[in-house]
């Protein structure tokens, strides 16, 4: 019996910047992507892809290329027909969806430029590449479909003909009266926003090796989703679960773009099957770019209502949602999420929204880091800027005369959800304190007054979102096909160290430094002495993975449940080990003493060496020291914060920098200060990219214009300015370590911020809207096309 | 049948001689060829640059390259830049959590070393344009920037600290309500509108 480290000397592991335990392997390349996995006599795939965004298939020939050196085989969808299946959609949202099939390889029909119609399997990736040419295949073409708009007219020509139609869904939601609301308005304002398709564009191509291992198969993929593709290959492929494993190695980022069920995951499997050889693909960009889901791509119609004295009324929002030629794993439940998160942290009396999914000739949309919420929080921050500018009030205190104030809190808005807590003044003070925004507005006035040809913009976003996906009842009730708890296995070795099993895989996230944060904390162990297990079905056989910023609400709290039992039963065991009774034993930093005599004490360690030896058990108490624990919340957690952006716009070229932002959000609790200001860093970069640089732009035929990196503009270090971040605490109250998800936030709310502060410094103009990404062209045509409007050149 | 080249090459200190396809790349000789899979490929157009190395002291993207074109030529990798990751601009990646994913790491590294060896001293805006041939989709590059200052520092630099790497210190975040320091810095010169 042994004391573990004196309590006095114990750090909380909680709250510490600690370094990341990922780092060392990344940082000297010592890293397992999917790609850098070669099983011995693997082939490789290469898949020939669609030319037309839509055509029927007359004939498919792929004898050519079996010809060429190197090729092992070749298949046709037609080939792979009977086995193949169809890709899932896991969030039907309405009883009466249009929901079509789905083949990973094209079989009748193209519907989008890239999709796949025959596959080469050969020795090295060089000859399956070379032989691609060598497949013939015989199109006839039909009609693109690029336009919602256009897809939704009468007479207009049909993605899925068999389907009789282009619309793939209504959802409608309304809480309040919107007709009393809008009618009795002094000021009824109505903006079309237009949210862009972008490309998640991971640093990592997306990879899967899959291998036929003794009766089975293990299937690596850089995937977010390795516990929810195995389910969903069993399904697709027919392949008994029980004989399907599923790893998710290292990954290299996803933001959403890896939570999916491809084509190529599906036809890997069965690949390995019918050559009974292990088989790997990986993407190139441009194929990445051409094949790889898509984010946003929304037509918002939004109408808001207020008195003059600026209390809203009502809010109205029509969306026009791209789904692409395809519903995949969750396409049309990504506008549905942001459904309950138009209203933002506003009071209000009455919303309405309706959703329609439409089918184009182009990749399917679906998560994109934020999904559904930044398209949200874009369409109210945008209008509440119009709205101030319309009652000529400062958009800081329309938005103050309307937020949820602190004391409120637990609040119930008109979205229908429960907000547990925050505290929008704190967020919005030491926002204001940081950026300097009276100075800001006064310079502002100066270069107004002055006629500087760079007129200096304010921009801002008060958001919250909702995370911490999910709560199983309700995804339930909006026809999602799965639940959204999160799962976790502690386990105490016999020498003292500790193995953790999360069910919820990171993919950059640093799961396995803050879950040794939590478990040092929780069991009184040495940090160093917890190891992090996760992405492998066979190692964590339950979870539901990684998006929607639920790793450290959902799985942390799982993992701090599954600490307890370890500890429960640690006591149980210690009690009998100090010949005392258990309710007189606490548990303090690691060790085991009886109440108000501190000696003699057993460390949590040394108890888990008995439980291993198992030598003088009490009874009831099973050999080993280690417990299973799931979580399932009962809300969404609601980080929330104010950004506050400041441009300069160049008004004889149309050119935008930022000049400074910064930052200030709630996320609850902290685990690791670094690891979330590094999250809110990237996601700010993503969210101020929307807003700047990135669109994915298609031809009238449909063809993907901006298909490589050369094209499609991600910004650079040169690109993005320095960020000025703060935190608020308020904590969340629905799990026990207080906190709310922060993977989103700086995505969600920087958007508005940047566009806000664009039209702001253009407002003097007659500039009311700048479409996205405000490039110099879009800037410079909002400039003339209002000096147009009234009347003259500039 | 033409004549199928011969490359000979140093490679993180090991000698090697191999019979190459004139169009192979030296990213796929590397990762294929040799198994050397610390360098990534992110893209095909050489824009992200992932797959950067160091051919003769120099960074270049290892996809833009072919393996015969490194004949004759020493090449270091992020997995031979120095034993144990023990390079300053490695410790610094760690320290100032610049790093997410990891997969623009091994490039990011490469660049930022040869971005020193150039300009042992430079500026942040100097750090933002000397990477701007490296992506990364994780970071908003904040912390990269504030790393390679800190190597630069570390090897030796005599600017003064701009971006303070934060410290491992216990944050009040045990106080509900209690904030946090600002990790607020001057602010930067903004998008250059590429």
């Amino acid at each position: 019996m042994t004391a573990t480290p004196d309590a006095a000397e114990r750090v909380p592991e909680i709250g510490r910047a600690r370094r990341r335990k990922e780092d060392a392997r990344l940082l000297t390349g010592r890293t397992r992507w999917t790609d850098n996995l070669d099983p011995a006599g693997v082939l490789h795939v290469a898949f020939v892809r669609s030319p037309l965004a839509h055509g029927a298939i007359r004939s498919v020939d792929v004898s050519g290329a079996l010809a060429r050196p190197g090729v092992v085989a070749a298949f046709s969808g037609a080939d792979l027909a009977a086995e193949q299946g169809s890709l899932p959609c896991a969030w039907p949202v309405t009883a009466d969806i249009v929901l079509p099939d789905h083949p990973p390889m094209a079989v009748e029909e193209v519907r989008y430029v890239g999709e796949a119609v025959a596959c080469v399997v050969a020795r090295d990736r060089y000859a399956a590449a070379d032989a691609l040419e060598a497949v013939e295949v015989d199109y006839e073409p039909l009609p693109a479909v690029v336009d919602m708009a256009a897809a939704l007219a009468e007479g207009a020509p049909l993605v899925h003909a068999d389907k009789g139609t282009n619309r793939s869904f209504v959802w409608p939601f309304e809480s309040g009266d919107i007709a009393a609301a809008v009618d009795g308005a002094e000021v009824v304002l109505r903006r079309r926003y237009r949210q862009q398709r972008l490309i998640p564009a991971a640093m990592e191509p997306r990879a899967v090796v899959c291998a036929p291992e003794g009766e089975g198969f293990t299937l690596w993929s850089s995937t977010q989703v390795p516990h929810i593709l195995r389910v969903m290959l069993a399904m697709v492929t027919g392949i008994p679960e029980h004989l399907i494993r599923v790893v998710a190695p290292d990954v290299g980022g996803g933001f959403g773009s890896k939570l999916q069920v491809t084509a190529e995951e599906v036809l890997a499997l069965l690949l390995a099957r019918r050559l009974d050889r292990p088989v790997k693909w990986t993407e190139s960009r441009t194929e990445g770019f051409q094949t790889t889901h898509h984010g946003r791509d929304q037509v918002q119609d939004v109408t808001i209502a207020a008195d003059r004295d600026g209390r809203l009324r009502g809010l109205k929002v029509d969306l026009l949602a791209d789904m692409g030629a395809y519903l995949m794993l969750i396409t049309p439940g990504i506008p549905i999420l942001g459904a309950f998160m138009f209203p933002g942290i506003y009071k209000m009396d009455a919303y309405a929204f309706s959703c329609t999914g439409v089918f184009t000739t182009k990749v399917p949309t679906d998560a994109y880091r934020g999904a559904g919420r930044p398209e949200a929080t874009f369409a109210i921050e945008r209008i509440m800027d119009e709205l101030a500018a319309e009652l000529g009030m400062d958009p800081l205190e329309l938005r103050r005369r309307n937020w949820i104030r602190h004391e409120e809190f637990p609040y119930t808005g008109v979205g229908g959800l429960t907000y547990d807590s925050g505290d929008y003044e704190r967020a919005t003070a030491r926002a204001v304190e940081l950026f300097g925004y009276e100075e800001l507005r006064a310079e502002q006035a100066r270069r107004r007054e002055a006629g500087d040809p760079v007129q200096l913009g304010i921009g801002i976003s008060t958001y919250t979102e909702m995370c911490g996906l999910a709560p199983s009842r309700v995804l339930g009730e909006l026809s999602y096909a799965a639940g959204g708890w999160e799962h976790a296995s502690v386990r105490m070795l016999p020498t003292g160290k500790v193995e953790v099993v999360t069910g919820s895989t990171p993919h950059g996230q640093g799961h396995a430094t803050a879950w040794s944060q939590i478990v040092a904390d929780r069991l009184g162990v040495p940090f160093e002495d917890v190891r992090v297990l996760s992405g492998d079905t066979q190692v964590g056989p339950r979870g539901m993975d990684t998006y929607g910023s639920r790793s450290l609400v959902v799985g942390g709290t799982a993992v701090v449940r599954a600490c307890e039992r370890v500890v429960d039963k640690a006591r149980r065991l210690a009690a009998h080990l100090l010949e005392a009774d258990v309710g007189d034993v606490e548990f303090t930093d690691g060790a085991f003493a009886v109440r108000g005599t501190p000696e003699p004490s057993v460390g949590i360690q040394a108890v888990a060496l008995a439980a291993f030896a198992a030598h003088d058990l009490p009874e009831g108490v099973e050999p080993s020291l280690d417990s299973d624990a799931a979580f399932d919340p009962d809300n969404f957690s609601f980080p929330h914060g104010t950004h506050l952006c400041a441009v300069e716009v160049d008004t004889e070229t149309g050119r935008v920098s930022v000049r400074s932002y910064v930052a200030v959000d709630d996320v609850g609790k902290v685990v690791n200060p670094l690891i979330v200001e590094g999250q809110v860093h990237g996601g700010l970069a993503q969210g101020i990219a929307q807003a700047l640089y990135e669109e994915a732009v298609h031809d009238a035929e449909g063809n993907l214009l901006t298909s490589t990196m050369a094209d499609y503009l991600l910004p650079s270090s040169a690109d993005l300015p320095d960020f000025v971040t703060d935190r608020t605490e308020t904590p969340a109250t629905g799990n026990p370590l207080g906190a709310k998800g922060v993977g989103e936030a700086g995505t969600i709310a920087s958007t508005p911020a940047v566009v806000n502060a664009v039209v702001d410094a253009l407002r003097p103009y007659g500039v009311a809207d700048v479409e996205m990404p405000c490039k110099p062209e879009r800037v410079w045509r909002a400039l003339w096309d209002a000096a147009a409007r009234n009347g003259g050149a500039r | 049948m033409g004549r199928v080249p011969r490359v000979h090459t140093t490679i993180d200190g090991v000698v090697y001689q191999d019979e190459v396809e004139p169009r192979l790349l030296l990213i796929h000789y590397l990762r294929d060829r040799l198994g050397k899979v610390g360098t990534p490929i992110g893209c095909d157009t050489s824009n992200c640059g992932a797959c950067t190395v160091h051919v003769d002291g120099l960074s270049v993207k290892s996809c833009s390259m072919l393996a015969v074109q490194a004949d004759g030529c020493a090449i270091t990798t992020i997995e031979g830049l120095a034993p144990d990751g023990g390079h300053p601009v490695q410790r610094a990646f760690a320290d100032c959590h610049a790093l997410q994913c990891g997969y623009c790491t091994p490039g990011m590294v490469m660049a930022a070393v040869d971005l020193l060896r150039e300009n042992p001293d430079p500026s942040e805006a100097e750090i933002r344009e000397g990477l701007e041939g490296n992506l990364c989709r994780c970071t908003g590059y904040v912390n990269i920037v504030r790393a390679v200052r800190a190597a630069a520092e570390e090897m030796g630099a005599p600017g003064a600290r701009i971006h303070p790497a934060p410290e491992a210190a216990v944050l009040p975040g045990g106080v509900p309500g209690a904030e946090s320091a600002a990790h607020a810095s001057a602010p930067a010169g903004g998008g250059t509108g590429r």
